[in-house]
């Protein structure tokens, strides 16, 4: 018979075992790498925090740079795109903030200080970054991210079915309307940007001539080019032309490759899933411009690194930026150009990047270069919502234009008001 | 001789008691067990919920934009951001009719599935657990399905293949307002998700129901069907049915999670809890409107709930059947 059959377990011992185990539990807890500062595991442990990508093989292309890093042992945080700025805005209210994380460029999160000044180890190849991009991320002389990738964003068109329908490659907004009225058909809508249309809304107002700000800090989308603009997007919402309801939003080519569309708005990033599905039958061209005082544009997109200013590691979460995004141009090329497509924000790599030199990639360089706009650091998040707002009030609920860019003049007001005084 | 055996150990248990050791400390207390049982729970509610509410409190009276430790006294001012914000006040005016449509039909719903449960003499068991399964399932998840297969605006999605059979154009029914189709699509992820817990609520009251009283109803010349479920089974089920409106109408005030998913970044459509995370918490991280909101939401919460217990008459016990 056993030891343990021959015992006595009354309710004490079992309480007491109960605790025991529970304590060993906490104790093995303390010792394990969880990815957080402070366990028993070797040099310094850092978070990183990225939205999942749609491209196969990207979060474990982010995981093998950081086992690659062998001064601090980096975790990745991998969050599902609708959720991540949720998660990462509550996040960095809390102790277990990651200390690095990727987003876009926003002047609130300098000035709440939830940032940390990269400047130094940006400084000594700032001339081999796209300026643009660097201004982007400027705020009163200090570099606050650096950039990992950008991201033009353009329609892409299939060729034969342009050609079938006899249409010319549109330059104007009145252009894209007809194109899209002449290619639908039974089972094909003539063009997709995305179900809530927020994809083109940066275009749409650099098409139409204006700005989101000036380089005071003050309203410029606010003109007759951009009321015009909203006009002729409810003319086409209502047109029957757009593909509306689709199982997949604007980023993901699917809709495009799976036939639903003949045109369709999406980021240079689709380009190898959409060879992949269509061959050579495919083409690309900027947003339209809107009005006669307006220009064909593109939104030149992407994703930056930042460092968490109040996390516990700044430093370390510094060299680890310094070594992959700015050191390790093998990594920066790899994560540029063998998944999805992006542009390398270093000149230099931009330039050597072999799959970026010919064919629709090359086009799609050259519209980048031609045409676009890149992130203005004074456009926050808030400020972003308040002109989704305009397109869903006044282009998908039939509201006045006037009307809806008056109610988004309120709500950017009021956050210039408190980011600039 | 019984009562004299009763009468002898009832006169030598304070003799047994009184040679035992004393129990020691809190163990021997009566409301030990209380403490043990309910102490967890209790930490529990105060460090997740009064905290918090309090915390949010205290948040609303200040500047709090990317911070929960603010500095900045602004009084008032979040709340008369929030009151006077058209989406916010308008975000009320969802939730009405979100209400008005989904707390009658959930309560018809799930009482109509009772009662056919009930009467059934074979396989209950079975369509019992095949209408209470879905409680089980996530909102999300029901939010996901119910978008992406059975009413996705392109031709496979279910309801429009079933509609092309007839003719009809495909719908966009939940990304065109003009005609709010995404009423229809909300309200039915929420009836399949909930009429089944109801439905267990009112099968438990209607076993409940003395069977003497049909008999003594059909006695009297009552007609089995209409008749006693309109004079019997309704009137002893007014306690229930009471409770159920009750939750009804607060499940109907939390409604988050069918709203986010299926009608992400519109103006409309907008229920109170979406309004404040879009418009306060989430991506912008104005934490003090946010925290105004939510106890404007709160106290309003509080006054319907006792404005509809007191016409209803919850909480007034037996003769309130």
């Amino acid at each position: 018979m056993s030891a343990l059959s021959n015992s006595n377990w009354d309710r004490r011992n079992v309480l007491r075992a109960a605790m025991g185990l529970a304590a060993a539990g906490g104790l093995a807890a303390c010792g394990g790498n969880n990815g957080r500062g402070g366990g028993s595991g070797s040099g310094t442990n850092l978070v990183q925090m990225f939205h999942a990508y749609g491209e196969a093989g990207t979060e474990q292309a982010i995981k093998r740079y950081a086992k690659a890093y062998k001064e601090a042992n980096v975790t990745t945080q991998w969050i599902t795109s609708s959720d991540f700025e949720s998660k990462l805005f509550s996040a960095l209210l809390t102790k277990n903030a990651p200390d690095l994380f990727e987003f876009h460029p926003q002047i609130q999160m300098v000035k709440s200080g939830q940032v940390a000044d990269l400047t130094d180890i940006i400084d000594p190849v700032k001339d081999d970054f796209n300026p643009a991009d660097i201004k982007s991320h400027t705020v009163d002389g200090k570099i606050y991210g650096v950039r990992m990738i950008d991201d033009p964003q353009f329609f892409f068109y299939r060729k034969s079915m342009l050609e079938k329908a006899k249409v010319e490659v549109p330059t104007t907004f009145d252009e894209l309307m007809e194109a899209a009225a002449k290619l639908t058909t039974g089972k094909v809508k003539g063009l997709y940007m995305g179900n809530d249309l927020h994809s083109v809304n940066d275009t749409l107002i650099w098409s139409a001539g204006a700005q989101h700000l000036t380089e005071k800090n003050e309203i410029a989308y606010h003109t007759d080019g951009v009321v015009e603009g909203l006009k002729k997007m409810r003319t086409l919402f209502t047109s029957g032309d757009l593909l509306l309801g689709a199982p997949t939003e604007s980023w993901d080519p699917s809709s495009f490759n799976q036939g639903l569309c003949a045109i369709q708005f999406c980021g240079m990033w689709a380009m190898p899933a959409i060879q992949d599905a269509l061959g050579d039958d495919w083409g690309v061209f900027p947003f339209p411009k809107v009005t006669d005082n307006g220009k064909q544009s593109v939104y030149n997109g992407g994703w930056s690194m930042f460092v968490n200013a109040k996390g516990k590691n700044v430093d370390a979460a510094k060299e680890y930026v310094k070594w992959l995004w700015i050191d390790q141009k093998e990594y920066q090329e790899d994560w540029a150009t063998s998944y999805g497509f992006h542009i390398p924000p270093r000149t230099s790599l931009a330039e050597s990047a072999t799959k970026l030199k010919s064919g629709n990639a090359a086009e799609g360089v050259k519209l980048f270069n031609e045409f676009g706009h890149f992130d203005n650091i004074g456009w926050t998040q808030a400020m972003r919502t308040a002109f989704e707002d305009v397109f869903a009030n006044c282009v998908r609920k039939n509201m006045d234009p006037e009307k809806a860019l008056d109610r988004c003049d309120a709500a950017v007001n009021r956050e210039l008001k408190k980011l600039f005084g | 001789m019984s009562t004299t055996t009763k009468l002898d150990l009832a006169s030598s248990a304070p003799a047994k008691a009184s040679s035992a050791k004393p129990r020691r400390g809190l163990r021997g207390s009566p409301t030990f067990a209380f403490w043990l049982f309910t102490g967890p729970f209790l930490i529990g509610l105060a460090i997740f919920v009064y905290a918090p509410i309090l915390w949010s409190l205290w948040l609303s009276f200040f500047e709090a934009r990317f911070t929960v430790t603010p500095d900045k006294f602004v009084g008032f001012d979040n709340y008369k951001y929030m009151l006077t914000n058209d989406d916010f006040v308008g975000s009320l005016g969802t939730f009405t009719v979100f209400a008005a449509f989904i707390v009658p039909t959930t309560w018809a719903l799930s009482l109509g599935l009772a009662l056919l449960v009930n009467r059934m003499r074979f396989m209950r068991a079975f369509f019992r657990s095949v209408f209470f399964l879905p409680t089980a399932v996530s909102y999300v998840a029901a939010a996901l399905i119910w978008k992406m297969s059975i009413f996705s605006g392109v031709r496979f999605g279910l309801m429009n293949t079933v509609l092309g059979w007839f003719g009809v154009e495909n719908i966009a029914w939940l990304i065109d307002p003009n005609p709010p189709w995404y009423w229809l699509v909300i309200v039915t992820a929420r009836l399949w998700l909930q009429s089944g817990f109801y439905m267990i609520l009112f099968i438990a009251a209607l076993q409940n129901i003395p069977e003497e009283l049909y008999e003594a109803a059909a006695i009297d010349g009552a007609k089995s069907g209409w008749q006693t479920f309109w004079y019997i089974t309704l009137p002893q089920l007014r306690a229930t049915s009471t409770a159920v409106i009750l939750l009804l109408l607060i499940a109907a005030y939390q409604a988050f999670d069918e709203f986010f998913n299926l009608l992400s970044k519109t103006t409309w459509g907008r229920p109170p809890l979406v309004e404040l995370y879009y418009k306060a918490l989430g991506e912008s991280q104005d934490y003090g409107a946010g925290s105004a909101g939510a106890l404007i939401l709160t106290v309003l919460i509080c006054a319907v709930t006792l404005l509809q217990g007191k016409i209803m008459g919850f909480g007034r016990g037996d003769e309130s059947k």
